[in-house]
């Protein structure tokens, strides 16, 4: 079993590359919200490539899941977070040595820094036996570390360390301060002066009384320290030799696949970290069954994480929906009224297939998904002065360069078309758009005002986002699959304000 | 070294969390009066005095038998007490001047200055073991037997010239020695001053001449920054032994501080025993009783806050309440039931912190709470109502009360009627009679103390101001049925004539 990467089974898998810029969908969708909060604690990984491209094959994501199981066990995930603590701090003297000026100051961090790798690496071995996982990413790099732990190279690195060091702090000198001189040598076993001082006043001693050692300014090492560890060096010539022999032949010693697994598997535990606030607040997330052939997809109790991330701070309640498309089933045409959850479904559609394509548990207890090979969405823009075209026209060519790319495989999500025309015009556009969107099979997502699109044709489904009974005013959040009925509900609105026909009568005797 | 004049074996906590009824206590047993008293205008005297009296109801009878033969030492020898106090005092107040600890960051500096203060209070010690030497004799109370001989046992002469010896060496005229071990980075760590077990003089030169290999090299005096960083670690070396001298300085003086805070309670005691013995009143020593069993009797007791702001004799009193957990107080306006009533509170408070009571023999059991409900004359809380206010204070009193308390009340309840004020007051006797508390009642309520008068509790004592068949009162308290006038017309006649 060859290890490769721990994100990357196969080197093909690569293949695109990481992308460093967010796909075109990501601000619609509230993706860029979710992968910010996801990578905001782990800036230094540079982890936003990685969830910025979605895997194309089955396999790919399979070897995620897989993974992302085994770290759901907490102790093997705490493990690991552990292993990253300490490349942390190992990465931090390797910098720290770098600024130092004197040699002995810099080869004595160096040599820090390797033994806190080697224990990183030793601790994560044993953790990776202990904790046994099952995915085939984590046992191709378990294999590879035992083969790498129990190399010379590995031994050799950490026994000629662990010798330096104890001989180091067994060293121990004496200083004598005499007016501008200083006298080094070795210590010779006198006895401690303030102990003798401490025990001659003893019997006065009265309980907590004020410290008065002073704490001096750590501003790294001066040049009469320098002259005297220089001493110190040539009074104990044997350790400080090896210990320049050792910097030298051991300088670049710190294996690239282990700094690349170290740095991937954030991706990992920064989105398991990521739901578990979920979690803590009673959302659920699964893993989803993925398909690159059957499109009837179906999810249960989903939510959009972003706003559920803002709802959970202001400690309100979040609502979560469901959905399924089956048969000849393939766009969710979605009418009611404003503000009622609306584009928050859509977005959660669209992020669930994301999400499941980067090899992640998706919001829901159950789901159902399919693997695209394109995801597009349109959804309102601010007027764009720079274009010059019209807000129609500008509907018009955004959704004709989606059309144009989109294949069967595609996933579209589009929402509020047309809003800028008249409703006649509006009605022929769309129907046209989503005909188009049926012909080519397309998974859709449809936010529209146009009640007459959810009963266009057999591959379309009437979702509708529904209001308390006794007070329309009042959203439920809820998207329920039944036929389009916006007039009773814009009936219902004007009765309350008392503006139908019956009401103004009654009220208004002109 | 402890001084211990208040405890047998713990210091006197001024920090100690005084009762929580601390304001009604000083309020309704005109309690500044004794501590004006026993402070003589100086406020850390005024202080001790407060704490101490306040803080006597957590103390255990032990304590107060180990107090009070403290206290009967310093009367017996008055002037050798006071010139204790006053070294404690002279070492305190020396400290102020000098700017020791508080702005110095430099080791170098904080040692001169540890060292000079040192020299002082060795002085100080050393006068108090000579008074140790030349007075012991004339005191019996083990507490300060234990301490003059702590000051002979500890204070030798061999003692304070190893202190002289080490203030000398401290002046580091061989230069400074110190060990250190490699820390992070391989700088300097660990840095302890050492000192080598030869004592000749040039010891250190020599031993670096002739040791093993050693390395010796110079700042050249125009290098600013060399020296300045040779000077740092001069200061790491000594940097602990600094702050142990200095500590030493501190702990020295909070002995002082102790035995200052200690004496100062005695002090205020005999102030107050000058005071009330000028005017011939008379003092005694009280027979404390453990906590629990019911005793209280007492001759000759007077209300010491009124003997000391008012220039005629005061009218005593005697109580035999042995066995009683209630006493019922009624009779005339002005007939000097709240004097006595605060005489009771005072005694008691006086008794447990170790004091002499304003009586001539005063014996009672131990209290560990002593609160009062005195009827309030301003009305605070204009907002709710006279009778509310009150209540509100009984339900704070209910809710710190603890067993083994004592309650005083005075003319509780009258806010309302007299039917309402008794019936109140009823219910919360009978309540408080059935835990183990005691209760002075100083009252108007007729049908209350009547009520209670004719249900002829065994352990309830009955007592009236008395009034002789021509209206004059003697302000004496005698044992007596409730009456129901309160010769309110007396006074109003002795006051607008007949």
């Amino acid at each position: 079993m060859n290890f490769h990467s721990i994100l990357f089974e196969q080197p093909s898998d690569m293949k695109r590359g990481a992308a460093t810029e967010a796909p075109p969908f990501f601000h619609d969708l509230n993706l860029d919200q979710i992968v910010d909060a996801i990578t905001a604690d782990r800036q230094e990984y540079d982890l936003k490539p990685f969830f910025h491209t979605p895997l194309t094959d089955l396999a790919a994501i399979t070897y995620r899941y897989q993974i992302m199981r085994d770290l759901e066990n907490t102790l093997l995930f705490k493990n690991i977070k552990a292993f990253s603590q300490q490349m942390l701090t190992m990465r931090q003297h390797l910098i720290v040595a770098e600024k130092l000026s004197y040699k002995y100051q810099k080869e004595r961090e160096f040599l820090y820094a390797v033994e806190i790798y080697g224990d990183a690496v030793k601790n994560l071995l044993q953790d990776m036996y202990r904790e046994e996982p099952n995915s085939r990413g984590l046992l191709a790099f378990r294999a590879y570390l035992a083969e790498y732990v129990e190399s010379s190279q590995f031994k050799t690195l950490l026994n000629e360390a662990e010798k330096l060091k104890s001989e180091l702090s067994s060293i121990r000198y004496c200083l004598l301060i005499r007016d501008n001189s200083i006298t080094v040598r070795n210590y010779d076993s006198e006895i401690d002066y303030s102990a003798v001082i401490e025990e001659t006043f003893a019997k006065f001693k009265q309980g907590a009384v004020k410290y008065y050692s002073v704490q001096f300014p750590d501003f790294g090492m001066n040049q009469v320290e320098a002259q005297v560890l220089e001493r110190v060096a040539l009074l104990n010539s044997d350790v400080f030799n090896a210990l320049d022999h050792y910097c030298t032949n051991y300088g670049s010693c710190i294996e690239k696949t282990i700094t690349d697994f170290d740095r991937e598997i954030q991706f990992y535990i920064a989105y398991l970290e990521y739901i578990e606030t979920f979690k803590m607040a009673g959302l659920k997330f699964c893993y989803p069954r993925v398909s690159d052939t059957c499109k009837h997809v179906s999810n249960r109790e989903g939510f959009d994480p972003a706003l559920a991330h803002k709802l959970i701070d202001e400690k309100s309640a979040v609502v979560c929906n469901d959905f399924f498309l089956q048969g000849d089933e393939r766009i969710l045409v979605i009418t009611g009224p404003n503000q009622g959850g609306k584009t928050t479904f859509a977005r959660t559609f669209g992020q669930m297939h994301y999400l499941a394509s980067l090899g992640c548990p998706v919001p829901g207890s159950e789901a159902q998904l399919f693997l695209f090979d394109h995801l597009f969405t349109h959804f309102e823009k601010e007027e764009d002065i720079k274009t010059l075209r019209g807000k129609l026209q500008d509907d018009l060519v955004r959704i004709h360069c989606i059309l144009d790319q989109a294949t069967p495989n595609s996933v579209i999500i589009i929402n509020e078309i047309f809003s800028s025309t008249t409703l006649k015009d509006a009605a022929y556009l769309s129907r046209k758009v989503v005909g188009s969107i049926s012909q080519l099979d397309s998974l859709c997502v449809c936010v529209t005002f146009l009640d007459e699109l959810a009963s266009l044709n057999e591959k379309t489904v009437s979702v509708v986002a529904t209001i308390m009974p006794n007070n329309p005013t009042m959203r439920t959040y809820r998207i329920e699959r039944r036929s389009a009925d916006g007039l009773s509900y814009a009936l219902a609105i004007a009765e309350k304000y008392r503006l139908t026909y019956e009401r103004l009568k009654e009220r208004i005797k002109l | 070294m402890k001084a211990h004049l208040m405890y047998l074996d713990r210091d006197f906590n001024l920090q100690r969390v005084l009762p929580s009824n601390e304001q009604a206590l000083m309020q309704d047993l005109e309690l500044d009066i004794l501590f004006n008293s026993m402070a003589c205008g100086d406020e850390f005297l005024y202080r001790v005095a407060k704490h101490a009296v306040l803080s006597g109801l957590q103390d255990d009878l032990e304590t107060i038998l180990y107090r009070q033969d403290v206290l009967k030492d310093c009367l017996m020898n008055h002037a050798v007490a006071k010139s204790i106090y006053d070294i404690a005092v002279e070492s305190i107040e020396s400290k102020k001047g000098s700017w020791f600890g508080i702005f110095s960051h430099c080791p170098t500096s904080i040692l001169y200055d540890a060292i000079n203060l040192l020299q002082m209070l060795i002085g100080m010690l050393k006068k108090l073991k000579l008074i140790a030497d030349e007075h012991s004799d004339g005191f019996e109370s083990k507490g300060f037997s234990t301490f003059f001989m702590m000051l002979k046992t500890e204070l030798t002469d061999e003692y304070f010239a190893s202190i002289e010896h080490h203030l000398t060496e401290l002046k580091f005229e061989e230069g400074v020695l110190v060990s250190a071990e490699l820390g992070i980075g391989n700088e300097g760590a660990n840095y302890v001053l050492r000192k080598s077990l030869t004592k000749k003089p040039g010891w250190i030169q020599r031993m670096f001449e002739q040791g093993p290999p050693a390395y010796t090299f110079h700042i050249h005096e125009r290098d600013e920054a060399g020296a300045q960083a040779l000077s740092e670690l001069r200061d790491r070396g000594i940097n602990q032994v600094a702050n142990r001298l200095a500590q030493s300085t501190d702990h020295i003086m909070s002995f002082f501080v102790m035995l200052r805070t200690e004496l100062a309670f005695h002090i205020g005691c005999v102030n107050l025993h000058d005071r009330l013995f000028q005017k011939g009143e008379r003092a005694s020593f009280p027979v404390p009783a453990p906590p629990g069993a019911h005793y209280h009797s007492c001759l000759g007791l007077y209300d010491v806050c009124l003997a000391l702001s008012i220039e005629q004799p005061v009218v005593v009193n005697s109580l035999a309440a042995d066995g009683k957990n209630l006493v019922i107080i009624t009779g005339a306006n002005q007939g000097g039931k709240s004097s006595f009533l605060r005489s009771i509170g005072l005694a008691q408070l006086m008794m447990q912190c170790g004091m002499f009571v304003a009586a001539e023999s005063f014996s009672a059991n131990i209290c560990q709470g002593i609160f009062t409900h005195y009827k309030r004359e301003e009305d605070t809380a204009m907002q709710s109502g006279k009778l509310d206010e009150e209540l509100c204070r009984m339900n704070d009193i209910i809710d710190t009360l603890i067993p083994n308390s004592m309650l005083l009340f005075n003319e509780s309840f009258a806010a309302t009627n007299e039917r309402e004020g008794s019936e109140i007051a009823r219910q919360i006797v009978r309540f408080l009679l059935e835990t183990p508390v005691k209760v002075f009642f100083v009252t108007h309520l007729y049908e209350f103390a009547h009520g209670l008068f004719e249900q002829k509790i065994e352990n309830a004592l009955f007592l009236r101001a008395e009034r002789q068949a021509d209206g004059r009162r003697t302000f004496k308290l005698l044992e007596g049925e409730p009456l129901q006038t309160s010769y309110g017309l007396d006074l109003y006649q002795e006051i607008f004539g007949k």
